[in-house]
């Protein structure tokens, strides 16, 4: 068990590719951390850096207190399950579990013992005489779980280790991957592209974008205070509601109306250099339907009326999508994580809104209806270089904060 | 359904004739020599594919003659030395190719493809007048060099298709588990790649084996002749005698062990060749 530092750690490829830059990242024994992000962010050199399967350019790792930049993987004691398994397929589950312990040199008694007990934990006693070709895909993954729990490393590092499972059985796994850390009190670095995972599995999560780091904390932290534009749009499903909102008199005019300012954000926008037009965003749980909200509520939002388009009764509540005319957001990030999410070319002139409302709520599609939404839950967003302004000590504060 | 039935079965019966065909075109020969080793000289000519008097006599007299023997060890060294260094060499270079992203690497590869498309014909004045400058002419040395020439293309193509289906992964795994770059090979990829190992060795063996250019350019005595070149050279028992006969019986001799090799070993050759081009 260890903790693991990297200091300043970044990675340039030999044909010029800066995969990873200046990443601090202090993770605390038994820690759970995860990294995520778009797919080519830089999430799995991280880890192979950290694992010693890659070099690091500059900076320093360090596990335990010590600096292990120039030590081999074996030397560090670190397992590491791949999204592929990369199981032994000439050895059987029982050999492909050993062979760690083999290599270590450990007596045959204690790597049986070994093996069995890591065999128990993960439900795979009996097909331990199988080779990998005959078992199913979740049985391999929990065989490479297996094989890296065996030895009791100093830490586990796993590359999207669920990502080739399907729905149901990733569901599944993640909670057997919880329970196993939790049990175990090992430091386990994670790494994923589904922000699902990110937000259930660990104790902080790293968001990642273009070989750097955006924001560090635990999940919720995350969700309700983002500290930029990519952090706030990649976390959250269905994701932020993001419209174009212009400045104008101590107001904000959107397509949802004008957005009254609090003194605090009015100040910041009274700077020479502040931006003129921004980003709003409001997550669907934010806006309700406007018959359901009592007056005190009401006080503390606005309304705005637009036609029904589609609504999704999830029993719990209901998804009910709002087409609003208007200038659309537009900003570098959101078209990148429009990208990630394959939904690149967006039609029609207005913007989208998802909103989250009530079960009771009796919209119908076809109609207009009249919504509600949450002023002090709302964030801006400076659109050149995605700030959250409505951020005051790392606390989201919505727009009437004083 | 019922024309269904038998379109399939006139369709199999027409396809069954052209395999028979064909087997047949193969084999024919083949059996004919075979049939040829086993004549006396008298009834050698008498047009008859099964003997009417069956004899061994042919085989005693290439086995009597130190010719034969001779070739026979030769051909059984050379082939055997080629091969191994072929095959250790092509594993390293394909093992290169398939992992590593070195400057020249389409180079090498475009190189050995252009060895491999050579006429060996238009080679062998100069190689002979090569090897005559050096003193490698008529010796193991000058054999086994050019064998390995032009079987390390083959040797290279081969394994580096068997390095490729190798997935990356199982290599990091094995450092991640504790193992050095020698053992991550020697126990990991090393038993992944060992039907490909074999199966170049097959081949390469099978090239050196038949040879017959270089094998009658390059030598001019019992010192490093090889079957197939020795077998132009035969003379019967004395100076006198008709060699047919055993001719034909130095030919079987030599073409057994192929045939039971690729029988025996004939799912891993196939196996072999096809695992580079369909994954799985
Ligand atoms: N060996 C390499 N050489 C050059 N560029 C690479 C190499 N490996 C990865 N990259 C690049 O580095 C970036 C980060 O890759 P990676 O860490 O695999 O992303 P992720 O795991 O987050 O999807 C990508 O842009 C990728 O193209
Ligand atoms: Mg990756």
């Amino acid at each position: 068990m260890a903790d693991i530092v990297l200091d300043k750690v970044s990675k340039k490829f030999p044909d010029g590719t800066v995969a990873v830059q200046d990443v601090d990242l202090e993770i605390a024994d038994g820690e759970f951390v995860i990294l995520v992000g778009p797919s080519g962010c830089g999430k799995s050199t991280t880890l192979n850096m950290i694992a010693g399967l890659e070099d690091i350019s500059s900076g320093e790792l360090r596990i335990g207190g010590q600096r292990v930049n120039d030590k081999a993987p074996r030397d560090r004691d670190i397992a590491m399950v791949f999204q592929s398994y990369a199981l032994y397929p000439n050895m059987t589950v029982r050999e492909n579990m050993a062979f760690p312990l083999r290599l270590a040199k450990l007596d045959k008694e204690t790597i049986n013992s070994k093996v069995d007990e890591a065999a128990k934990v993960l439900e795979l006693t009996s097909l331990l005489d199988r080779k990998p070709a005959n078992l199913s895909g979740g049985q391999r993954q929990r065989v490479a779980m297996g094989r890296a729990i065996v030895r009791q490393p100093k830490a586990f590092l796993m590359d999207e280790p669920l990502s080739n499972l399907d729905a149901k059985l990733r569901v599944q796994m993640r909670t057997v991957v919880s329970r196993l850390q939790k049990q175990l009190g090992t430091t386990t670095v994670y790494v994923t592209h589904d922000q699902t995972e990110a937000m259930t599995l660990g104790d902080r999560v790293v968001i990642m974008r273009g070989g750097a780091v955006q924001q560090v904390g635990p999940p919720q932290e995350l969700y309700d205070h983002p500290r930029n534009l990519f952090v706030a749009g990649f976390i959250g499903s269905p994701s932020m509601n993001f419209l174009h909102a212009a400045v104008q008199d101590g107001s904000l005019r959107t397509a949802l109306g004008d957005v009254p300012l609090g003194d605090r954000i009015r100040r910041e926008l009274e700077a020479a250099d502040a931006p003129r037009e921004l980003i709003l965003g409001i997550r669907p749980e934010h806006f309700e339907d406007a018959e359901l909200v009592d007056e005190d509520t009401r006080r503390r939002g606005l309304e705005f009326e637009a036609p029904v388009e589609i609504v999704e009764s999830m029993g719990s509540d209901k998804y009910v999508y709002f087409t609003v005319e208007g200038e659309r957001a537009s900003a570098a990030e959101l078209e990148e994580l429009a990208a990630d999410a394959g939904a690149s070319d967006f039609s029609g002139a207005g913007s989208n809104l998802v909103t989250r409302l009530s079960a009771e709520s009796a919209v119908a599609e076809g109609q207009s209806r009249r919504v509600w939404f949450n002023l002090e839950k709302i964030h801006l967003f400076d659109p050149t270089n995605g700030r959250n302004l409505t951020l005051h000590e790392g606390r989201a504060a919505g727009a009437l904060a004083d | 359904m019922a024309t269904g039935t038998e379109t399939t079965t006139r369709a199999r019966l027409r396809w069954g004739l052209l395999d028979v065909l064909v087997v047949v075109f193969a084999l024919v020969p083949v059996l004919w020599i075979a049939s040829l080793s086993f004549k006396t000289p008298a009834t050698i000519t008498d047009g008859n594919f099964i003997p009417q008097e069956w004899t061994l006599d042919n085989y005693r007299t290439i086995f009597d003659t130190d010719q034969f023997v001779r070739a026979l060890i030769n051909s059984i060294g050379i082939a055997l030395i080629a091969t191994l260094i072929a095959v250790v060499l092509g594993a390293m270079a394909a093992y290169a190719i398939s992992r590593l992203d070195f400057p020249g690497k389409g180079l090498l590869v475009g190189v050995s493809l252009l060895i491999a498309m050579f006429p060996q014909v238009s080679l062998v004045s100069p190689l002979f007048e090569i090897e005559r400058q050096l003193g490698l002419f008529d010796t193991w040395p000058g054999l086994i060099l050019p064998y390995i020439t032009f079987a390390l293309p083959l040797a290279i193509y081969t394994l580096s298709a068997f390095f490729k289906q190798i997935p990356w992964d199982l290599e990091k795994a094995a450092k991640m588990d504790g193992a050095t770059q020698g053992q991550a090979f020697r126990r990991v990829i090393a038993p992944l790649a060992a039907p490909g190992l074999f199966t170049t060795a097959i081949l390469v063996f099978i090239f050196c084996w038949n040879d017959f250019l270089f094998a009658i350019s390059l030598t001019s005595t019992e010192r490093s002749r090889t079957v197939p070149a020795a077998l132009s050279f035969f003379t019967g028992a004395s100076q006198f005698e008709d060699p047919t006969g055993a001719i034909c019986a130095a030919a079987v001799v030599i073409t057994v062990p192929i045939i039971l090799f690729v029988l025996f070993f004939q799912r891993r050759i196939v196996s072999g060749l096809t695992s580079g081009a369909v994954k799985g």
